[in-house]
């Protein structure tokens, strides 16, 4: 029945643990290495124009990210404007408005922008805008153009493969040549077949946007078409009328309104610059995970002060070192100064590094032991002689840490952060094992305290660990689960087959 | 190494951990350690149920009543000091006799009354006690040793160690102090294990460092197929320890004494496992063996009746000997 019970808790504690790893790391991408970059980009729209001392209201098109591109930190940058952002037929607008102005005025919108987004801000329900009715001969050409495509055509895909095709042929038919005009650019061929398809019966629009693999100042606008199938915009190249997908195309505004407009001003120019970064991946999952899984993030460490989050990038540790510390004692049958004294110095190491650490933590023990051999002679209470000890350890420490700064050692600087009493209780505990049992069995106690600070401190040194242990405190579920195994480990211990080896001969 | 592994296992030899999981934390209940940490509490029991212990002197608990001790030992042949709660022999001070200033010591050195004091001042700091807690100091009698044991050992007092299971004797070692334990009976400290046949209480082979001996160390004189007197005696005192303390399995120290016989000197609640090289032999297969009969046997008559007939061995030969019957 325990032996049950035991299986069912570590099981739930393993499946606990990894279940949370798993989902953050493969739903909310946190990342399981720290040194995990992410590509940022941030993009600025600016919008210049001249004021004429009139009542200004300045309208700009702002992007809403899509499943590809989450936006983040938005920025307007104005002076002296009021600003309100609303959703206009499916587009966010910032629309920013002042009483007067004269001379030449700068608006800027600027957002990072990362991959991995959430569903569209304002887009999916939004119901495409109807052309305005089309009088005459316009009417005609297009009619006769969606009968052509519909015969070169089987479905959807094709049908619109077929309208931009026809569009952009080099030789093209006199309809369509009234409808797109004198030297049409894309944008213009966009907005046709927008309309051929919203008189084909279609959801239809244009959509404006950057391409993000080529940052740089005024980047150029990319005009795509988007059909509307199954609920889902799709997006198609104008070009060659192929189906894109949208992972470098930062879709800006969509229709056949223009970027920006402005009343009350001239000589408006609107432009928009694309700039590329790398940043530390767990930043960017966090956000996400906030718009995902708001409670997660909430309520986890990267909710705590930064000094704190210091503090338990730390104390997260300690529960692998105390770990090692068991594998250490239990089935290799290492023995140490009490049970967690290792983890304790190894968390000292920290600060001082390894080498000095051990050197530092030797020195300190043997001229500790020698002041304690020199007070057993003065025959002192317990009490008394334990603060003298601890006394005796501060100044000692003192005195290293100034010595190493006049050789310009730096690390002796840290050495402050010995735990002091813990110092002074081993010193205190080596010295009764080295009356009680002999100076071997206190320095073999003491090599082996050595031993497993210095395992412990180059475990919790990997930069990896501390990482996994922070992001993924559920982790240590896991590590619980298997010290609980270990706790019902009956086997032999490493150094029990050295102890118990005579027992091996056959019998005489 | 995983040849070493299967060995040790087929010979049924147990580990620490196993020694924890399987015997100590299932028979031995937290609230009884006190009874067997604190060797007065021991004492008291002890004497209650009838079982012969050395005859306590002086219990001091505060410094003062340090001043009495010379006053309470008069006439007597010595004392031992020890701290009620210490283990493994630690704080142990043996005095044979007043001396000029103060006392004589087992070991021939002479301890001043001031240094005595700053001993039982140690003490009852709790410098020996485990965990470090306020203890006391007990001022008792100086054991002396039959020359069975005594002849075999270097200086200090030889005893008798019985691993009691559910109240079965299933295992048991003679300890014997040698030059390098200073006189102390404890093996990490340097002592001798003698392992002796349940059965007859005949020492069979030792181990000394953690490897098999058949003679003694410092003397040379053999220790194989010694024959310990009031055997039965002795096995009939370690099992009452099981209705004593009620702890499932326990380590019983007796000392053989050349006036008053066996006389248990404490119990251990997780006593060694050098016992089982000292044995040559595992104790897994006798404490399987105990747990399948243990409630059948009620009184420590029949306990120690099925410990004799089951765990008996043969007196090994030693290398290089022949046995001369």
């Amino acid at each position: 029945m325990k032996r049950f019970h035991l299986v069912l808790l570590t099981l739930v504690l393993f499946a606990a643990g990894l279940g949370l790893f798993a989902y953050k790391v493969y739903w909310l991408h946190f990342p399981t290495r720290p040194d995990q970059q992410e590509g940022r980009w941030v993009v600025e729209a600016h919008l210049a124009f001249s004021a004429k001392n009139q009542p200004v209201k300045a309208v700009l098109r702002i992007p809403s990210g899509n499943e590809n591109f989450l936006l983040t930190d938005e920025n307007f940058i104005s002076r002296g404007f009021g600003l309100t952002t609303k959703i206009e037929d499916g587009n966010r607008e910032a629309v920013w408005t002042k009483r007067s102005a004269v001379g030449p005025q700068g608006l800027y919108y600027r957002a990072v922008v990362r991959k991995g987004g959430v569903e569209e801000w304002g887009g999916k329900s939004e119901k495409p805008k109807t052309e305005e009715e089309l009088a005459g001969v316009r009417r005609e050409a297009l009619t006769s153009l969606v009968t052509e495509a519909r015969q070169r055509s089987a479905d959807t895909e094709t049908f619109v493969a077929a309208v931009i095709d026809l569009l952009t042929t080099r030789a093209p038919s006199s309809n369509i040549r009234l409808l797109l005009g004198r030297n049409p650019d894309a944008l213009k061929k966009a907005q046709v077949a927008a309309q051929t398809l919203v008189e084909a019966g279609y959801k239809a629009r244009v959509v404006h946007g950057v391409y993000l693999t080529n940052p740089g100042r005024n980047v150029p606008w990319v005009h795509r078409l988007q059909v509307l199938e199954n609920n889902v915009w799709t997006t198609y190249d104008i070009k060659n009328g192929s189906r894109v997908s949208g992972d470098d195309f930062l879709p800006w505004w969509h229709g056949d309104a223009p970027m920006a407009e402005i009343k009350g001003g001239n000589r408006m120019r609107a432009t928009v610059s694309v700039d590329h970064y790398q940043e530390e991946a767990m930043g960017g999952a966090s956000e996400y995970a906030m718009r995902v899984a708001p409670g997660l993030v909430e309520f986890s460490l990267f909710s705590l002060p930064v000094e704190t989050q210091r503090v338990y990038r730390i104390i997260l540790l300690v529960p692998l070192g105390a770990f090692i510390v068991v594998l250490l004692r239990n089935c290799i049958g290492v023995t140490t100064f009490g049970t967690f004294m290792p983890v304790l110095v190894a968390l000292a190491f920290r600060e001082t590094e390894l080498l000095w650490g051990l050197v530092f933590f030797t020195l300190l023990i043997s001229l500790g032991l020698l002041a304690r051999f020199y007070l057993e002679n003065l025959k002192l209470l317990l009490v008394p002689r334990l603060s003298s000890v601890l006394t005796i350890v501060v100044l000692l420490m003192a005195v290293m840490s100034v010595m190493a700064h006049k050789l310009d050692m730096e690390r002796g600087m840290s050495l402050a952060l010995f735990p002091l009493v813990i110092m002074t209780m081993t010193i205190e505990h080596m010295s009764l094992v080295w009356d009680e049992r002999g100076a071997f069995e206190a320095l073999k106690q003491g090599a082996g305290t050595l031993m497993a600070a210095a395992l412990v401190y180059s475990v919790i040194r990997q930069p990896l660990l501390q990482h996994l242990a922070f992001v993924f405190p559920e982790l240590l579920l896991v590590v619980l689960a298997l010290t609980i195994l270990l706790g019902r480990y009956r086997g032999y211990r490493l150094l029990e087959l050295r102890r118990f080896r005579a027992l091996i001969k056959d019998k005489p | 190494m995983f040849r070493t592994l299967r060995r040790l296992r087929e010979r049924g030899v147990i580990g620490l951990n196993g020694r924890n999981l399987d015997y100590i934390s299932r028979y031995n209940a937290r609230q009884l350690y006190p009874l067997v940490d604190d060797k007065y509490l021991t004492k008291q029991l002890a004497l209650r149920a009838g079982v012969a212990v050395p005859e306590l002197y002086a219990m001091v608990e505060i410094q003062r009543q340090a001043l009495d001790i010379p006053r309470l030992t008069e006439g007597k042949r010595g004392f031992a000091v020890k701290p009620s709660m210490g283990s493994g022999g630690e704080g142990v001070i043996i005095i044979t006799g007043p001396a000029k200033d103060g006392f004589r010591r087992s070991n021939g050195e002479i301890i001043s009354r001031e240094d005595l004091n700053y001993h039982i001042s140690r003490i009852l700091a709790g410098v020996y006690s485990l965990g470090g807690q306020p203890d006391k100091a007990l001022v008792e009698y100086r054991v002396d040793p039959s020359p069975v044991l005594a002849d075999v050992s270097y200086l200090g007092v030889p005893d008798i160690r019985i691993i009691v299971f559910l109240g079965v004797p299933v295992m048991s070692m003679a300890r014997l102090p040698t030059r390098s334990s200073q006189g102390r009976a404890n093996l990490h400290q340097g002592a001798i294990g003698v392992g002796i046949d349940i059965a007859t209480g005949a020492t069979l082979s030792g181990v000394w460092r953690n490897e098999i001996i058949f003679e003694h160390p410092d003397m040379g004189c053999p220790i194989v197929g010694i024959n310990i007197p009031d055997w039965d005696q002795l096995l009939l005192l370690a099992s009452r320890c099981f209705d004593l303390t009620g702890l499932g399995y326990q380590g019983v120290d007796i000392v053989l004494d050349k006036q008053k016989g066996p006389l248990l000197l404490e119990l251990n609640a997780r006593p060694g496992l050098a016992i089982q090289i000292a044995n040559n032999y595992g104790l897994l297969p006798r404490l399987k063996m105990v747990e399948c009969e243990a409630t059948a046997l009620k009184t420590a008559e029949e306990r120690v009746d099925f410990a004799k007939q089951k765990f008996g061995v043969p007196i090994p030969a030693v290398p290089g000997t022949a046995i001369v019957n």
